[in-house]
């Protein structure tokens, strides 16, 4: 069950090739009706139906705030992660009918910031296009730095340039070009807020510079979903339902609790906005933590998990669920 | 050292030195101290890069002590109305570093906590220590009137001559108690007044 959120029965209305690796996807209700209101950095969390197969991946909205008749989301294909992807490169096509969640925002703009500095890397850079275009049309300070591999691999670069020009800057790794991060931090007027998205490294990096550069942390916002990582499968007892079940080794453990009937509370299944967090029993065995959620101490601790990016090995595991 | 009532009610911490590259004290009075006794626990050079600004009173009192830490900068100043264009304009051409600690008196550290949240840093992101005084800055909330050094419980509105509650809601925007009518009903009836905010 899905805190706080309802769902939207959607149809896709076009499915757009970006390059090599990265589709944009545009929905629209099905009864013609405007889409709910949404601020710049909200996700989507999209159902895929495969088959027997039923995968919830979070995706975050990347059209203007200010134009609700459509939804677009861009998916990188990964081609070893563990599918959803890959579904909706091959399967997902104009006309498709689908349910995704309203809109929850985990990476919102503060809007009571003097200036918004915004380093994107990579699909990262998605939660900005609609962060942009929010305070654009509010006439807003921002400034945003996108690395990338290679200009091809760009994804909407030319189109940011396009429409912000110098507000805009970009690091291309194959021209080994980097962003100067310390002396960019240092430079900032005060009142200044840091977002980032990207990969873990880039957001770890940036939230040490920044950290360490006296920036405080209210300041500095970051998102990062965890996809779900695939690995060898394991068996949970949930005390509470009184129920055993085995995770697959590409199943989630979250989805492995859905497919037996018990319905958890979840939001982002990306492993950042906490809502499945869920108690340990006992266990005998080590904890493979992939959150965001979670402190290390609790890591360590043992007595928690996040059963939507995180799994288990060892001999038993029984959970309050 | 003040409990927490209502939530608006501010509580006030112990100046602890953070990681940044600028450092910016405001202090008053036995606000010196709170400095003196951070200065223990930080890190060998960190006066280098700070900037002590400092309502001293009559009787210069902990100026020797301020001056003993060696910052990179101290100024002195009679007043918080005459440092206030100096504190303007120090953090107006601030940059994201800057570290700001404020001790002493609730009125010192409210009327700076304005001025900062102005230049846009969050008030959760300022280190806070109160020390001193607890006589309160209040604003009547009839006449909008501000009263400083309020002491006692019941107040008399320094404006209007309305006789005051001095409630524990607190407003950062106007850094002040607010001041209710507490005889709006009957005006011939006067409580008794205690000085309660020492």
């Amino acid at each position: 069950m899905s805190t706080g959120t309802t769902k939207l029965d959607v149809v896709v209305s076009d499915v757009v090739p970006v390059n090599d690796l990265v589709t944009r996807f545009h929905f629209r209700r099905r009864d013609g009706e405007l889409l709910p209101t949404f601020s710049g950095g909200a996700h989507v969390v999209v159902e895929m139906r495969d088959g027997e197969r039923t995968r919830l991946n979070p995706y975050s909205l990347m059209g203007s705030p200010l134009d609700t008749r459509e939804y677009t989301i861009s998916v990188r294909r990964d081609d070893v992660g563990r599918g959803g992807s890959l579904f909706m490169h091959r399967s997902v096509k104009p006309g498709l009918e689908m349910v995704i969640s309203y809109p929850v925002n985990l990476f919102s703009l503060d809007l009571r910031a003097k200036k918004h500095l915004m380093l994107a890397g990579g699909i990262g850079i998605t939660p900005f296009m609609a962060q942009t275009a929010q305070l654009a049309g509010e006439g807003g300070n921002f400034e945003l730095h996108y690395t990338c591999r290679t200009a091809s691999l760009g994804t909407y670069a030319d189109l940011l340039r396009e429409r912000y020009g110098r507000r805009v800057r970009l690091y291309h790794d194959d021209l080994e070009e980097r962003i100067d991060l310390d002396r960019l931090l240092s430079s900032q007027p005060l009142g200044t807020h840091l977002y980032v998205c990207g990969p873990a490294g880039m957001i770890n990096w940036v939230r040490d510079r920044a950290a360490a550069l006296g920036w405080p942390q209210e300041t500095v916002h970051y998102e990062h979903f965890a996809a779900p990582q695939p690995g060898l499968p394991f068996d949970v007892r949930l005390a509470v339902s009184g129920k055993t079940i085995r995770v697959g080794s590409q199943q989630s453990l979250l989805e492995a609790i859905e497919a037996a009937g018990v319905d958890p509370p979840y939001l982002c299944r990306g492993g950042v906005c906490g809502q499945c967090e869920t108690n340990v029993i006992s266990c005998d065995g080590k904890f493979i933590h992939n959150d965001h959620w979670l402190s290390e101490e609790e890591h360590r601790s043992g007595r928690k998990i996040m059963p939507c990016v995180s799994r288990f090995e060892g001999r038993s595991l029984v959970l309050e669920r | 050292m003040a409990a927490k009532t209502i939530i608006s009610r501010p509580i006030y911490g112990t100046l602890s030195p953070q990681a940044g590259k600028h450092h910016l004290f405001v202090a008053d009075a036995e606000g010196a101290l709170a400095i003196k006794d951070m200065a223990a626990r930080a890190p060998a050079g960190f006066f280098d890069g700070a900037e002590i600004v400092f309502i001293a009173g009559p009787d210069g009192k902990y100026v020797a002590a301020l001056e003993a830490l060696e910052p990179a900068q101290l100024h002195i100043a009679p007043s918080f109305a005459s440092l206030l264009p100096r504190l303007k304009q120090t953090l107006t051409n601030a940059h994201m570093g800057l570290r700001l600690y404020l001790a002493g008196t609730e009125g010192l550290i409210g009327q700076a906590m304005q001025v900062a949240l102005e230049a846009g840093i969050d008030h959760t992101s300022m280190q806070t220590e109160h020390r001193g005084s607890l006589a309160r800055r209040m604003q009547c909330v009839h006449c909008k009137g501000i009263t400083e050094n309020v002491t006692t419980q019941p107040a008399t509105c320094s404006h209007c001559g309305l006789l005051l509650l001095v409630r524990d809601h607190y407003s950062r925007r106007l850094a002040a108690f607010q001041g209710v009518c507490i005889n709006a009903e009957d005006r011939s009836e006067i409580p008794p007044m205690e000085e309660i905010f020492r």
